[in-house]
């Protein structure tokens, strides 16, 4: 994916450019407000990573101007504010995902990543498969191997989360954020437990494992391995 | 000399000065007019008395011409207790009369005299004594005068006593004035000095030192009292600040030092099956630890602070607590816990939806951690009551709850019932509660829940009427 960071502290971003050039990204790095502004303006990006705060023009009134000029690209905005507050007034804005530092690379990895897949599945889909695993959106049925399986709706959606960003990784914070529709940090590892009952039954009698744990980030489904 | 120029500083002190000569100016005219009104009627009694005689004398000088003048006024003066008569010739020589000698001058003005004259008498006799009178002087045609007066010596002795009693007491009222006012302000002087060294010992740091406070009752005491309460009240909040500083500092130092040790433990592990990845990956999650501890710290600071408005919509309570309850469910179950809720169907609420959820979480997670370690499983209730405009949310289990001299203290930041702090948690939990609480104008309650710990949140709907913070 082509990805533009635009990031004033130096440090933050060259180690973030490598570290996205060495997940298989390609970044470019803008170091104002408006200079990134030139730059989304100009190119075509996959998504931009912008820090909320920026010498020359700060980082709403970028995606605020992007998005005027009919520029949709997914946009993940970084903040050191990360109040339920600050999150909504970065969304109307035109943000698409909201990260909060401190963050691990992992979570904005994981999130760059889903917000760029997004553009590519504009179509709406109903049904999603990986491997002998299928979810069907409209009935609301979930087969492996043909043997239908039975969720609560809760595990549904998400199963549902899940299967729609295959083969990305997807952090506890965001299965907390997209499937409970939640932003609080809860201390404990509430999400651990509801994934494991999910693995539970999509796994338990099946043998091969479809639901994997990223040490350190979260999960991704994935075929295999 | 300094001391009086400090005291002349002083309000108190300026303003007595200033009270102080205008009284005396009052006095010194009352004095002068009652003096001046007093001899004035004395001598106006006088000149009547006088006019009434020279008259009755003109009467006789008209039938009995002078010699019958000069036997009445001879026989008027033989008189005992008479008043001044005297009679001359045009040349000066005296014809008749009791006055042996008076002032120069006097004979010279017919009419009223003007002032007060001395005069000596014939029957005085030996050592001539000196008296003060008023006259009139009367002209004959043939160029005889005739003095008639009333002595003036008791009236104006009178006039002077009351004049010099006037003064002395002025006198002595000015100087007790101006001692009492030097010894007020001596005193005052002193208390504010003792104030301020007082003031001078708190400043460089000493937050136990309090202002002195005599007992009097004055506007001084009144004054020490207030700031001393004052001081009490810093102290206090100071002292708190300090144990929270030291909480951070422990609770921060402690990971703090894991985290370095680790990654010294990993670069010193030369061993060929080294595993510098779980080092690592154990580093980052005492890192994750850190900053959850520091954005908890932050929430409840903002929170408290109120400089963040926080957004509050109308938001179905009920349907928080269904969300809440279904997300810790699962960890319930493995903890061999319930949850169970209590709640109405509809509960509208003008609320921060995330705040509540975080609350609610924070307590059931509180509940999980805490109410475990007892011989029966644990259940946890979460009860909603919708009670006229008030919210209140509970969350009870029967845990072995908190001693109640503890419940105030477990709101405290960094305050924890576990003081070797071996089980996980933060101590930020109830601090975050409260705050939440407070942000929803609501307070929160610990309660026993016989056995167990209670928790109640109980703030107000809020609907109806527009949010303040909205």
């Amino acid at each position: 994916m082509k990805i533009l960071l635009i990031e004033d502290d130096r440090e933050a971003a060259s180690y973030l450019l490598k570290a996205l050039k060495e997940a298989g990204h390609v970044a470019d790095h803008a170091a104002d407000g408006a200079s990134g502004f030139h730059m989304a303006d100009s190119r075509d990006y996959d998504v931009l990573v912008v820090d909320r705060m920026l010498p020359e023009r700060d980082g709403l009134s970028v995606i605020s101007g992007l998005r005027e000029k009919g520029n949709g690209t997914p946009v993940l905005i970084l903040s050191a504010l990360g109040q339920v507050d600050d999150r909504v007034t970065g969304l109307r804005a035109g943000g698409d995902d909201y990260l909060t530092k401190p963050f691990a690379f992992s979570e904005l990895l994981a999130r760059v990543e889903v917000l760029g897949r997004r553009r590519g599945a504009k179509e709406v889909e109903t049904h999603y498969r990986v491997g002998d695993l299928e979810l069907d959106r409209l009935s609301h049925e979930v087969r492996r191997a043909g043997r239908a399986i039975v969720l609560q709706p809760r595990e549904f959606r998400l199963l549902e989360y899940l299967m729609k960003h295959a083969g990305q990784v997807v952090t506890r914070t965001m299965l907390l954020e997209n499937v409970w529709d939640y932003h609080f940090d809860p201390q404990t590892n509430v999400i651990d437990v509801h994934i494991s009952r999910l693995r539970a039954k999509i796994e338990r009698d099946f043998g091969t494992p479809l639901l994997h744990t990223v040490r350190g980030s979260g999960y991704i489904m994935r075929a295999g391995e | 000399m300094r001391r009086l120029r400090a005291l002349m500083r002083m309000t108190a002190v300026r303003l007595s000065a200033v009270y102080l000569a205008l009284f005396a100016i009052f006095a010194l005219v009352l004095v002068i007019y009652v003096t001046a009104t007093a001899s004035n009627i004395l001598q106006s009694q006088s000149r009547t008395a006088i006019a009434e005689e020279t008259a009755e004398l003109g009467l006789i000088y008209q039938r009995a011409g002078i010699v019958g003048l000069v036997r009445s006024i001879d026989r008027r003066s033989r008189q005992p207790g008479a008043s001044l008569y005297l009679m001359t010739d045009p040349a000066g020589r005296i014809l008749a009369g009791n006055v042996q000698s008076l002032d120069i001058g006097v004979l010279d003005d017919p009419g009223f005299t003007s002032r007060i004259f001395a005069y000596q008498r014939y029957e005085d006799g030996g050592e001539p004594d000196v008296h003060l009178a008023v006259a009139e002087v009367v002209q004959l045609p043939n160029g005889m005068r005739i003095l008639v007066g009333r002595d003036q010596t008791d009236q104006e002795r009178f006039r002077l006593i009351v004049r010099n009693a006037l003064i002395a007491a002025l006198g002595l009222m000015g100087i007790g004035a101006l001692a009492a006012w030097l010894f007020v302000g001596r005193s005052a002087l002193q208390r504010i000095d003792r104030l301020s060294a007082s003031s001078a010992r708190i400043l460089a740091g000493d937050l136990n030192e309090r202002l002195p406070v005599t007992g009097a009752g004055d506007e001084f005491d009144r004054l020490s009292e207030n700031l001393n309460t004052l001081l009490s009240r810093v102290a206090l909040l100071q002292s708190g600040l300090r144990q929270v500083s030291d909480n951070i500092a422990h609770d921060l130092k402690t990971p703090l030092t894991r985290l370095r040790n680790r990654a010294e433990a990993a670069m010193a592990d030369r061993s060929p099956d080294a595993d510098p990845r779980a080092a690592l990956e154990a580093a980052v999650a005492e890192a994750d630890g850190m900053i959850r501890t520091f954005d908890a710290l932050l929430m409840i600071g903002r929170v408290e602070a109120g400089s963040h408005p926080v957004e509050k919509v109308e938001t179905d309570l009920s349907a928080i607590v269904a969300d809440v309850a279904e997300l810790y469910e699962p960890l319930a179950e493995e903890a061999g816990a319930t949850i169970r809720t209590h709640t109405p169907s509809a509960a509208p609420a003008l609320v921060s939806r995330e705040l509540i959820a975080q609350a609610l979480s924070n307590l059931i997670d509180n509940a999980l951690k805490y109410a475990g370690g007892q011989d029966r499983p644990v259940e946890i209730d979460v009860r909603l009551a919708m009670e006229g405009e008030r919210c209140r949310l509970t969350v009870s289990d029967n845990g072995p709850g908190i001693p109640a001299d503890r419940r105030e203290r477990v709101l405290e930041r960094f305050y924890r019932l576990d003081e070797s702090r071996t089980k996980p948690g933060s101590g930020l939990g109830l601090s975050l509660v409260q705050a939440i609480a407070l942000v929803h104008d609501g307070a929160i309650l610990l309660e026993d829940a016989g056995p167990g710990l209670s928790v109640t949140l109980d703030f107000p709907a809020g609907t109806g009427k527009p949010s303040a913070n909205a």
